[in-house]
């Protein structure tokens, strides 16, 4: 987030770029509510919420480690699931559910990780990708267990009698778990361990040299990165009330690629910006009917080759050039 | 045995499809190291336009030629107004412009077209022929000749013509090649036209079999992109065999394991083979410079 620091005039330096981007979220979420005319608004921003926070997740991963994932959707779907099938085939309540999916997800992160991190570059994103779709296949093709490929239901959260429900509720637990997810980004970035990965990203063999042990760190943001998605498809899951397997799908997992790419690799703020591009535009271009998709396409390309280093730090790189 | 050879040949006809798309990937890649995440849609264009022209009365043949010049356009207005202004980013940004571009042809293509699927007749009849107990479908020869084609002639025009040379050097090296006066920008537009050809021809020669539909870009583009890392990204023989054996282990799996998980088996060996050889098949040893 130093490309934040640009904004800041130098007389505020008491305010470090990371406690900006930390308020600036912060007031955001907590002053949509009141401009939004409908609950529709505020169903469409729990979704941008929710899918920021895979995607602030998958940001440390490719942001700050340099590493891409096109398997990153498995992970959501390992959260999704685990809040459908405990509750419905093993009894168990949904919160414990969701915390079993979030450690399952850990745990299959790591244990897939080890092999998959000695791959670089494009093979990497093969075997994520592969591994994402044997994931998605599972989901779609044991359908006495995930109900195939139509998906389950998920029951309502009940906390002391109380049925969590309702457009605004969902739309605080989603926006302040959000709020949570960018703290620790922010705080992990600043973090020795988030400097040596910035070193990783920047070049593996200097970072090496200097003792930086590169792939125990790469695996640490792989299992990370799939605890922010595994509790973003949960909650997602118990916000919606059903699960499919689209929630796990390798056309999911490019869009959250794209979202961090088109927001702005590395910074946490572009993270959302490009999250809310790619959840709330379909719903905006809904209007458009059949030129959805075209007209979807069409921005992304015109984004990316207009600000190529992203929307957040391509706009503050102009705003900068012309201060100038 | 005739069950055997009957799973070779369908593993066969359908690996023949994702290796024409694979090395298409392979050319642009070593022209730009570009991953052109829009490959699978050349197969959607050739396919769509041709049963477009078909229906309104074109003959078949003129109907695939049309088709493909189409994608060739479609190619080379990709290169020059998406990656050619782009250039100097980073290979993420560009595979996103490229992701971009696929929803785009995606997109116009269910408006220019529709929402149905759609066949071609065989070209030379549904006569199967009969080998050893098993069938084989005419139209997999044209697929397999149409394959066995353009890897020779794509081999001819990189060994044995001038042009071919300069795509091989621009892959090599692109600064030395701009050195000696190749001019890259032409050899890469050139590698984008040629690339969504080969993609074209492919769904030209699939259609009668495998049927086709707006959206089978993104399947295609998914499979070519795993023969070619199979393979060996940037090793043109390294995506013939990538693609033919991706197809052969789904045919095998589907047929004596089971169906349902018919793509898992292609990418559980892609999984094995990258621990094994971490850069695929033919992939070079190369060794990163400080």
């Amino acid at each position: 987030m130093t490309d934040t620091a640009a904004t800041t005039p130098p007389a505020r330096r008491t305010w470090s770029p990371r406690l900006v981007s930390l308020v600036f979220v912060t007031v955001v979420v907590a002053v949509l509510p009141l401009v939004f005319p409908s609950s529709y608004y505020l169903r469409v921003a729990s979704l941008v919420w929710t899918s920021g926070l895979a995607v602030v997740g998958l940001n440390l991963l490719m942001g700050l480690a340099g590493q891409v994932s096109l398997g990153h959707a498995a992970f959501l779907g390992i959260g999704a699931y685990a809040v459908a099938v405990g509750p419905t085939h093993l009894g168990v309540p949904p919160i414990p559910s969701a915390l079993a999916g979030i450690a399952l997800s850990a745990l299959v992160a790591w244990i897939v990780g080890k092999p998959i991190f000695r791959l670089k570059g494009y093979y990497l994103a093969v075997a994520t990708l592969g591994f994402g779709l044997l994931l998605a296949l599972v989901l779609t093709s044991e359908s006495a267990w995930t109900g195939g490929p139509d998906g389950m239901p998920v029951e309502r959260v009940e906390l002391f009698g109380w049925r969590v429900t309702g457009a605004l509720t969902w739309y605080w637990i989603t926006g302040v778990a959000l709020i949570i997810g960018v703290a620790l980004a922010l705080n992990l970035e600043a973090s020795p361990t988030g400097r040596a990965l910035r070193a990783l990203h920047d070049s593996e063999v200097a970072a090496s040299v200097v003792g930086v042990d590169a792939a125990r760190l790469k695996l640490t943001a792989f299992v990370v990165a799939a605890v922010y998605a595994a509790t973003a498809g949960a909650l997602l899951a118990l916000m919606n009330g059903f699960v499919t397997p689209d929630t796990a799908s390798f056309m999911h997992s490019v869009e959250f690629v794209t979202m961090v790419v088109i927001g702005g690799m590395g910074s946490v703020v572009g993270a959302l910006v490009g999250a809310a591009i790619l959840v709330a535009l379909p719903q905006a271009l809904t209007v458009l009917q059949e030129y959805e998709t075209a007209v979807l396409g069409l921005l992304i390309m015109v984004f990316m080759i207009f600000l190529r280093q992203g929307i957040v730090p391509g706009l503050v790189g102009l705003f900068r050039g012309m201060r100038r | 045995m005739a069950e055997f050879l009957q799973f070779a040949f369908s593993g066969l006809t359908v690996g023949a499809v994702y290796a024409l798309v694979a090395l298409g990937f392979t050319l642009i890649y070593n022209a730009s190291d570009v991953v052109n995440f829009a490959q699978g849609d050349f197969v959607m264009i050739g396919g769509m336009s041709t049963v477009f022209l078909y229906a309104t009365g074109v003959p078949l043949p003129l109907a695939a030629i049309i088709a493909i010049l189409t994608a060739v356009i479609v190619g080379l207005l990709l290169h020059r107004l998406a990656i050619e202004p782009a250039r100097g980013a980073s290979p993420v940004t560009l595979i996103i412009i490229t992701i971009g571009a696929s929803m785009f042809i995606r997109g116009v293509a269910q408006i220019v077209f529709d929402k149905q699927f759609h066949q071609l007749p065989a070209f030379s009849g549904d006569r199967p022929i009969e080998i050893l107990g098993a069938t084989l479908l005419p139209q997999s020869l044209w697929v397999l000749g149409g394959g066995l084609a353009v890897f020779v002639a794509l081999w001819l025009f990189l060994e044995r013509t001038l042009v071919g040379k300069a795509v091989l050097a621009t892959a090599a090296n692109r600064l030395g090649a701009r050195l000696v006066g190749i001019n890259t920008a032409v050899i890469l537009a050139i590698a984008f036209g040629v690339s969504a050809a080969i993609g074209a021809l492919a769904g030209v020669l699939a259609t009668p079999i495998t049927l086709t539909r707006f959206d089978l870009g993104t399947i295609m583009t998914l499979k070519g992109f795993a023969a070619a890392m199979l393979g060996g990204m940037g090793s043109p023989l390294g995506a013939v065999v990538g693609g033919l054996l991706l197809g052969l282990i789904e045919a095998f799996g589907a047929g004596y394991i089971s169906s349902v998980y018919k793509d898992g088996f292609s990418f559980i060996a892609i999984l094995v083979v990258l621990f094994v050889m971490p850069r695929g098949l033919f992939g070079g040893r190369s060794v990163e410079r400080v």
